[in-house]
């Protein structure tokens, strides 16, 4: 491998003394100050400041609305407009899940239920938020679109337990999504 | 090349060379090889390790021949003009006319200067159309279907299937969720009319419930009316079925496939040894399935067999050591329950204490239990005979494991009659029972054992005997160690351990070994069960040259016993008279 010797700069008087720097580097703070003072700092319309500065204050002011479409908060199962689980517990999520935070258990669905047909449903569905790594492959791998990454972020708990998703969590947090494909309905 | 007629007919030709072997010379995807005369062109493929994808044909089932998924294209040799010597090429091969239309593997026997292509553009076109017809009325629910993962439809789908359908129509309406016995559930939606089940229970399990009805598209498999898929062998059915139309009611929607690890061991609830597969996920068993094994089980196993190993993980199992207090149990540690079990041994004379092993034991166990008699001092050693009712394919009358290793290890032994009768006239104060239990099975009453001064039980589960011994130690499960039995024919078969034994519980060789050192004071040199293995094949001729890892996942025959398994002999005969291949 070739060695390149850089030589180093000759400095002059002026550079020798730093100070100069340092007075510089002051008025270009000092005019961001006084910019932020009057309400004028850069950046602060798309970084959805709270006021004062670009710094959003977060607990109180949310990203919410700034979010993308694309954006991938928790993950949740889904019902549809006929208000059947689109989840029948293939258990792909839970196998394509890299930091294996999915654990399901399937079950059958009895026969006197309307959807019957679909013969298998989840007993129990477990996600659990602190291996979730919000990669969004279950939601690829998903052959019955029932599981969503959603716009939710503030997963928090006081306790290991609390960070585990349940299936009753994640249906209160998926909710119903429309315009899906509705496989398992009978042909007319 | 240049050879004259007269010069070639000296020499001998491949053809020659292949008769003298009664073999014949077939050349599969451009290479030569050789296979006995009638075996069919699949085998052949198969054994020149090229898989023909294929549903209906199974090497231990008659050929029907009617999936129609294993086109080839064969090519025979030209039939010479009268008086013309054949061409052949530079290795003495005639050269090969290849047929425009492609032949079913399955059903065709090789014959002499045969060629198959197993590739090629008509060979791929052929399984593109029989995929595209098979999958116009198959269900798309491999998301629920038990059989993902492990479906042969799925599998060549992914092969030769188009990806999208062609078909516009509606598909057709078949039962599904179909109740035709209490082992297996049918969804003849999914079924693709291979008929290996039919042809299973018919040829095999000699039960033919099965068959179709109707024609066309609308043919369905269906249960005689009034008759149900209740025999002892119906899952096999499930286990041969390529796709997920007959599934187990045990492990249905239990777990995915892709999820469970193998091992391959050996059942333990008869004495034909029966080879299987457990499949575990997370220390839990899910399913066992039957292994092949042409010397012992073929391909098949019986539903009783299979379905018994629910109890391992169930609430009556033994999960720490329990010492008695006159009347109640409380848990104990090993090493004060081993502290206990000497003293008490040591405290009654060794005439009046008798060992009594178990069949149901490996032969490394056996061996021990052996020296922990001599340990003793006691000549009082016996065993417990279990039988039941045998049936005419694979369950044995002896449902005893190992009762040919018990017999060679332990020999004839003392008769358990004679232990019986001498608790009961108080010449013997002490037994120690290992795994099995003496008021189920071996003729104790509950006032005998009331009797001893001393009752140890090794068992895995709870049991009556168990409820009057002074120390109960919980033992491990046969999918959780591993270790060699010899089965009724003299076969001597291999353990593996699938699971781990739950919480305190001990492999029986290990807590048998803590006995002996316990009461000798020794250091242990005893680490691994290949210890026990070597010492045992040290001090039982037979085993000598052998090592559990010698013994391989077939087992290897040790013994003639002249013991014949009913199922083989009807294979036998089946495979003389040219009905199967395998």
């Amino acid at each position: 491998m070739a060695v390149v010797k850089l030589q180093r700069p000759k400095l002059n008087l002026g550079e020798k003394i730093y100070f100069g720097a340092l007075i510089k580097g002051f008025f270009l703070t000092m005019t961001h100050a006084v910019k932020t003072l009057r309400g004028k700092s850069v950046g602060a319309e798309s970084l959805a400041s709270s006021g004062l500065g670009v710094t959003m204050q977060f607990p109180e002011q949310r990203w919410d609305t700034h979010m993308p479409d694309y954006y991938r908060g928790a993950p949740t199962l889904v019902t549809d407009e006929q208000g059947r689980e689109r989840c029948v517990s293939c258990q792909l999520c839970e196998f394509i899940c890299p930091p294996k935070a999915i654990k399901i258990k399937p079950s059958e669905i009895p026969s006197d239920d309307p959807w019957a047909k679909v013969e298998k449903r989840p007993l129990e569905f477990d996600i659990d938020m602190i291996r979730c790594i919000y990669c969004g492959l279950c939601e690829e791998v998903c052959p019955e679109q029932a599981i969503y990454l959603r716009k939710d972020y503030l997963i928090t708990g006081l306790k290991r337990a609390d960070m585990v998703h349940d299936k009753k969590k994640l249906y209160e947090i998926g909710g119903v999504r429309t315009g899906l494909v509705n496989k398992w309905n009978e042909l007319k | 090349m240049s050879d004259t007629p007269s010069a070639t007919a000296e020499l001998k030709l491949p053809k020659d060379h292949a008769a003298e072997k009664g073999m014949v010379n077939v050349q599969i995807d451009g290479v030569w090889h050789q296979f006995p005369k009638g075996t069919r062109m699949i085998e052949a493929c198969r054994q020149a390790k090229i898989t023909v994808p294929h549903y209906c044909y199974h090497p231990k089932l008659s050929v029907p021949g009617n999936c129609r998924m294993c086109l080839v294209q064969m090519g025979m040799p030209p039939r010479p003009a009268p008086g013309q010597e054949p061409t052949r090429d530079e290795n003495g091969y005639e050269i090969i006319g290849w047929m425009p239309r492609p032949v079913i593997a399955c059903a065709n026997t090789v014959g002499e200067n045969m060629g198959i292509r197993t590739q090629g553009e008509l060979v791929e076109k052929c399984r593109e159309g029989v995929m595209e017809f098979l999958l116009i009325n198959h269900p798309l629910d491999c998301t629920i279907c038990d059989q993902a993962g492990e479906c042969r439809l799925q599998e060549q789908s992914v092969q030769h299937g188009r990806g999208v359908s062609r078909f516009v129509d509606m598909k057709v309406k078949k039962p599904k969720n179909v109740d035709i016995g209490p082992r297996i559930r049918l969804d003849d939606e999914r079924c693709i009319m291979c008929s290996r089940c039919i042809r299973f229970m018919d040829e095999v399990a000699s039960d033919p419930v099965l068959g179709f009805t109707q024609r066309g598209t609308h043919t369905t498999l269906t249960v005689h009316p009034g008759r149900l898929l209740d025999s002892n062998y119906s899952l096999n059915t499930a286990d041969i079925c390529p796709v997920g139309a007959l599934t187990s009611n045990d492990f249905r929607f239990q777990m995915r496939v892709w999820f469970l690890k193998e091992t391959p061991t050996i059942d333990v609830n008869c004495g034909t040894g029966t080879n299987i597969t457990v499949w575990t996920r997370e220390n839990k068993i899910h399913r066992i399935t039957p292994r092949q094994n042409d010397e012992v089980n073929s391909a098949w196993m019986p539903d009783s067999h299979r379905l018994n190993f629910h109890y391992i993980d169930s609430a009556a199992r033994l999960t720490e050591p329990l010492i008695s207090n006159s009347g109640s149990y409380s848990s104990t540690s090993w090493s004060a329950a081993l502290a206990t079990a000497v003293t008490q041994i040591k405290a009654t004379p060794a005439a009046q204490t008798a060992v009594i092993a178990s069949a149901r034991m490996t032969n490394e166990e056996l061996f021990l239990a052996r020296t922990l008699a001599a340990e003793i001092g006691t000549s009082l050693v016996s065993w417990v005979t279990r039988t039941g009712e045998a049936d005419s394919l694979l369950v044995a009358a002896d449902r005893n494991p190992n009762s040919t290793g018990a017999q060679l290890i332990l020999g004839a032994g003392v008769p358990l009659d004679q232990i019986r009768d001498g608790v009961r006239n108080g010449a013997i104060k002490s037994l120690i029972v290992l795994g099995d239990d003496l008021i189920t099975d071996g003729g104790f009453t509950a006032e005998d054992l009331g009797q001893l001064d001393f009752l140890l039980q090794t068992s895995v589960l709870a049991n009556p005997t168990a409820e009057h011994a002074h120390l109960v130690l919980p033992s491990a499960a046969f999918a959780e160690k591993r270790g060699s039995m010899i089965n009724l024919s003299g076969r001597l078969q291999r353990l593996n351990r699938a699971v781990e034994p739950p919480n305190e519980a001990h492999d029986d060789w290990e807590i048998i070994r803590d006995l002996i050192l316990a009461l000798s004071g020794d250091k242990n040199e005893v680490h691994h069960i290949e210890d026990v293995f070597k010492a045992l094949a040290e001090n039982v001729s037979e085993f000598s040259g052998l090592s559990l890892s010698k013994i391989g996942h077939q087992g290897t025959p040790l013994l003639e016993t002249g013991y014949q398994i009913p199922l083989l002999a009807n294979e036998r005969t089946r495979k003389a008279a040219g009905l199967i291949n395998g």
